[in-house]
């Protein structure tokens, strides 16, 4: 008889009671899946925009930086040396850690500014008046984190001073005695120096030093360098 | 009957030319022009070009030869700025910077404008270092010089 009432309703009624009112375990399991898959999306998403606005294409597609910088950099020690490993524009100006990555990114806003309103550096007479207000930014982002953009690649403890010219080799025992850190010496190295860049300079490191914004240098560890020579020896 | 005779003649005519043509090119594989092209490198091809030997630094200070002669670099300048805008060489020798970087104070010449005027500052005249000191490398000489110096 079809008035016999059947507890079990339809295969498509209940596959669609599932749907619209589902147990909060199978609820929690999508959101959490789908949230995971979208994060994951939305992530790399995000980290592939950051690479793609991270390079020397990147960087020279505006004139100011093609004419200018870039040009100068041209025959440098980090674009043409005897074993071909460069460093690019990224490299030194912008850092490796994720922290310190995101604050100089959303600086670089200015950047844009400058560019497409301002027109700050659009000549060359421009770049070559604000050039020392730019090299004593950098200088100063050198000197507050002890040029952690150097020392990425560059460390004064695998230093083989043997190796080195006698100046250098004087020099660089010198820094690691007195907790001096790279920018100290290397001003100019990737582009070219403004006029009085020397007295610049030292007016940067005087004002930091009276901010008390200078990390100090870091103890000489005498264990691991003791270390280091008996497994050598 | 008509159009025969013209496609017979039109052969004949590719034919002909045909020949003409090859023989034109065997002629000129037989008799091939001299050819007078100049190579780039200044030399015939087949000659080895020897690369010009790198020559190194010497380090170490040397004396003059003569007492007025520019003390000659014991180290690479390669990279140093030397223009109208920066002296990366007096951020070491300079007098003011000098004994912090253990290097040789420039003379005190350096330092008298032309009219004789003595300043602090390099003088302009002085500026261009490598107009008279050079580095010194184990390199032959580039022209014969007879020039003895005053101890020899």
């Amino acid at each position: 008889m079809t008035d016999t009432t059947d507890p079990k309703p339809g295969l498509f009624r209940r596959f669609w009671t599932l749907l619209w009112s589902p147990p909060a375990a199978i609820s929690l399991g999508v959101l959490l899946i789908v949230g995971f898959g979208t994060g994951i999306l939305f992530w790399g998403g995000f980290h592939t925009a950051l690479e793609m606005t991270n390079n020397e294409t990147f960087c020279t597609s505006c004139h100011e930086m093609r004419e200018n910088v870039y040009a100068e950099y041209q025959g440098s020690v980090h674009q043409n040396n005897a074993s071909g490993v460069r460093a690019t524009c990224p490299d030194c100006h912008v850092p490796k850690e994720w922290g310190p990555k995101m604050i100089r990114k959303i600086q670089a806003s200015k950047e844009l500014y400058g560019h497409f309103i301002s027109g700050s550096i659009w000549t060359r007479d421009k770049f070559v008046d604000r050039r020392i207000e730019l090299a004593k930014h950098e200088w100063e982002r050198m000197k507050r984190n002890d040029s952690q953009a150097c020392r990425n690649c560059h460390s004064l403890v695998y230093m083989d001073f043997t190796l080195q010219e006698n100046r250098a080799a004087e020099n660089h025992q010198k820094a690691l005695d007195q907790g001096m850190t790279c920018i100290d010496c290397h001003q100019g190295i990737a582009h070219d120096l403004p006029d009085n860049y020397l007295t610049a300079y030292r007016g940067v490191v005087e004002r930091l030093q009276a901010e008390g914004a200078i990390p100090a240098p870091k103890p000489v560890d005498a264990a691991a360098i003791d270390g280091y020579l008996k497994t050598t020896n | 009957m008509k159009k025969a005779i013209l496609i017979s003649a039109l052969l004949a005519a590719a034919t002909a030319s045909l020949a003409g043509f090859a023989a034109a090119q065997s002629t000129l594989a037989t008799a091939p022009e001299t050819a007078t092209v100049n190579s780039i490198r200044g030399v015939d091809p087949e000659t080895q070009v020897t690369v010009n030997p790198v020559y190194h630094q010497e380090e170490g200070r040397k004396n003059r030869n003569y007492r007025a002669q520019p003390p000659i670099i014991p180290h690479t300048i390669e990279k140093y700025q030397i223009d109208l805008h920066a002296n990366e060489c007096l951020a070491c020798h300079d007098w003011k910077n000098a004994a912090d970087r253990r290097a040789p104070t420039l003379s005190m010449t350096h330092y008298t404008s032309r009219d004789g005027v003595q300043t602090d500052t390099v003088a302009p005249r002085r500026w261009f270092c490598n107009q008279c000191h050079v580095p010194q490398v184990d390199a032959p000489a580039l022209v014969d010089n007879l020039f003895k110096g005053s101890e020899e």
